[in-house]
């Protein structure tokens, strides 16, 4: 089989490779967010951590007034 | 030593740490197979004397449809298991698993409709199988919504468990529609006990693609876990000892 | 001190909420209401065909009778909770799927034996033969008992939440379609001079699982909701 016979999947390209590149998308999506969630989350405790430690009002982990 | 394990495994911080060192492994695992799957399927695998070259959305079609069943299961076997025995781990993993699920069904439900569209001349009919499945998408959109909308945790989890064990009844209507009712979906042809109707040539990369999307199931659960347990465990010694040297 | 039996206590709460629903009676009207102007709305964005409404119609009564199951849902323990009693309820000694059993009764008795009542009318409306008009009487006594046990559930999940009523239609729907399905599919099966046994023990199964569980798993949300 060729490459344009491959690509070309006996006329069915569009649904054939539609579906694949949809597949892609979402399986690429799910494996990024929590990639993203973890590094967001470790980057906010650090941030609490380091206000704690220099001694600002709300304690060790409470939020402040104007924290997300 | 087997239940030691799982009482360790049970501790958060525990978990934490041995999922980080799961998660590369089972993810190279997932992609050698999903490369070898995806090879045997577009290359290798014949050419269908009915459906032609449409044939191989079943590589993606197929193991998503059963990966949205069993991570179903999962997700109201672990909520059963947090619900009875108040195992954090359990409703950890009942609710990582619920965005992957949904993104599995969803995934069905639209390779399906694509592979509908050439063979039945119709994007979506409403017969028993595709509804029930659509009923399976709304069931894992209500767990998360319901989640997400209860306050406390550990009581959002307890409620979203309940409500996935209820949704328990639409999984073998979903299985079995095919075989009640005369519809339009193709019937069982892997799961039939007497030898699958199917082409061993097009059997293989089929079974090598299901085995790779559990592989992806549980890199992914891992993963959202791992961020799920961060989250509740923030102000815990441990997670504060993770930043401290950064 | 006198300890109530079982039985005594179920009947003294069913009374409760009959009496209490009975003194807001305009509240009962309104899913009534609903159901009434939703069927009677579609022949008139139709137009008057007949044969269009003949075909159409048991889906759509039972998808009027739906709605307004869904919309009479929330007031099943929301005074209860707001006041208290749901609190001394789950503290009873009796078993709490009972006495959870007693209120969906009476919340049936109160919204579904209503639309019970009115759907022959209805049935003439939409120009149903009238065998499927019998029909559509036992599907909806079969049926709305299982809305209202299965809407327990949901109702039990969502009463203390603060925007309860978005999330109880999103959760409470897909379980809902299996009854829609069957019952619409009897009445228009009916509609066409086919016998319709087997639909009939689908409903009637369907009722009793919800009538064995239902209880327990509404029973189990609230001790969630209120914990």
């Amino acid at each position: 089989m060729s490459l344009s016979e491959f690509l070309d999947m006996g006329g069915y390209a569009f649904y054939v490779w539609t579906s694949y590149g949809i597949a892609l998308v979402l399986l690429l999506g799910n494996l990024l967010l929590p990639i993203f969630h973890r590094r967001r989350l470790l980057a906010q405790m650090s941030r609490r951590q380091r206000r704690a430690r220099a001694g600002a009002p709300g304690a060790h982990g409470t939020p402040r007034q104007n924290e997300s | 030593m087997i239940t030691a394990f799982f009482h360790k495994l049970s501790s958060p911080k525990y978990f934490y740490g041995i999922a980080g060192r799961w998660i590369p492994w089972l993810g190279g695992a997932c992609l050698l197979l999903t490369l070898a799957g995806l090879y045997q399927g577009l290359v290798v695998a014949p050419t269908d004397y009915q459906q032609g070259e449409s044939y191989r959305i079943i590589y993606i079609h197929v193991p998503a449809a059963w990966m949205s069943l069993f991570i179903y299961m999962v997700m109201a076997g672990a909520g059963a298991i947090g619900l009875i025995w108040r195992i954090k781990l359990a409703e950890v993993i009942a609710i990582s698993s619920a965005p992957i699920g949904a993104s599995f069904t969803f995934l069905a439900l639209i390779t399906g409709s694509l592979w509908g569209k050439p063979m039945w001349g119709a994007w979506w009919v409403w017969d028993a199988r595709l509804t029930s499945e659509l009923l399976l998408l709304f069931l894992y959109l209500g767990v998360i919504a319901l989640y997400n909308a209860v306050e406390d945790k550990r009581t959002a989890s307890r409620a979203a468990a309940i409500l996935a064990i209820v949704g328990v009844v639409n999984i073998p209507i979903i299985h079995y529609s095919v075989e009640w009712w005369n519809t339009l979906h193709q019937g069982p042809t892997v799961t039939k006990f007497d030898a699958p109707s199917i082409d061993i040539r097009m059997l293989i990369p089929l079974l090598i693609m299901a085995v790779a999307f559990k592989l992806y199931y549980v890199t992914v659960l891992l993963m959202r876990a791992r961020c799920e347990v961060l989250e509740r465990e923030r102000n815990s010694k441990w997670a504060q000892a993770l930043v401290t040297g950064k | 001190m006198s300890h109530s039996s079982l039985t005594q206590a179920f009947g003294l709460l069913l009374k409760r909420d009959l009496v209490l629903a009975l003194r807001r009676r305009a509240e009962m009207v309104n899913p009534l209401l609903f159901f009434v102007l939703i069927t009677s709305l579609f022949p008139l964005g139709f137009g008057a065909d007949t044969s269009l409404l003949r075909a159409a119609g048991p889906g759509l009564i039972w998808v009027a009778a739906l709605l307004a199951a869904l919309l009479s849902l929330e007031g099943m323990f929301r005074s209860d909770f707001e006041d208290g009693t749901l609190e001394q309820i789950l503290l009873s000694a009796h078993p709490v799927s009972v006495l959870v059993l007693a209120k969906v009764l009476a919340h049936w008795l109160v919204t579904g034996l209503p639309l019970i009542l009115v759907a022959p009318l209805l049935g003439v409306l939409l120009a149903l033969p009238t065998q499927a008009i019998e029909v559509l009487l036992l599907t909806l006594l079969l049926g709305t008992p299982v809305l209202s046990l299965i809407g327990a559930v949901g109702v039990g999940l969502t009463v203390g939440l603060r925007r309860g009523g978005v999330i109880l239609s999103l959760l409470v729907l897909p379980l809902y379609v299996p009854v829609l399905i069957f019952a619409s599919d009897a009445v228009a099966t009916a509609a066409a001079g086919i016998p319709i046994t087997a639909q009939l023990y689908i409903l009637g199964a369907m009722l009793v699982l919800a009538l064995s569980l239902a209880p327990l798993a509404t029973a189990a949300s609230l001790k969630i909701s209120l914990s």
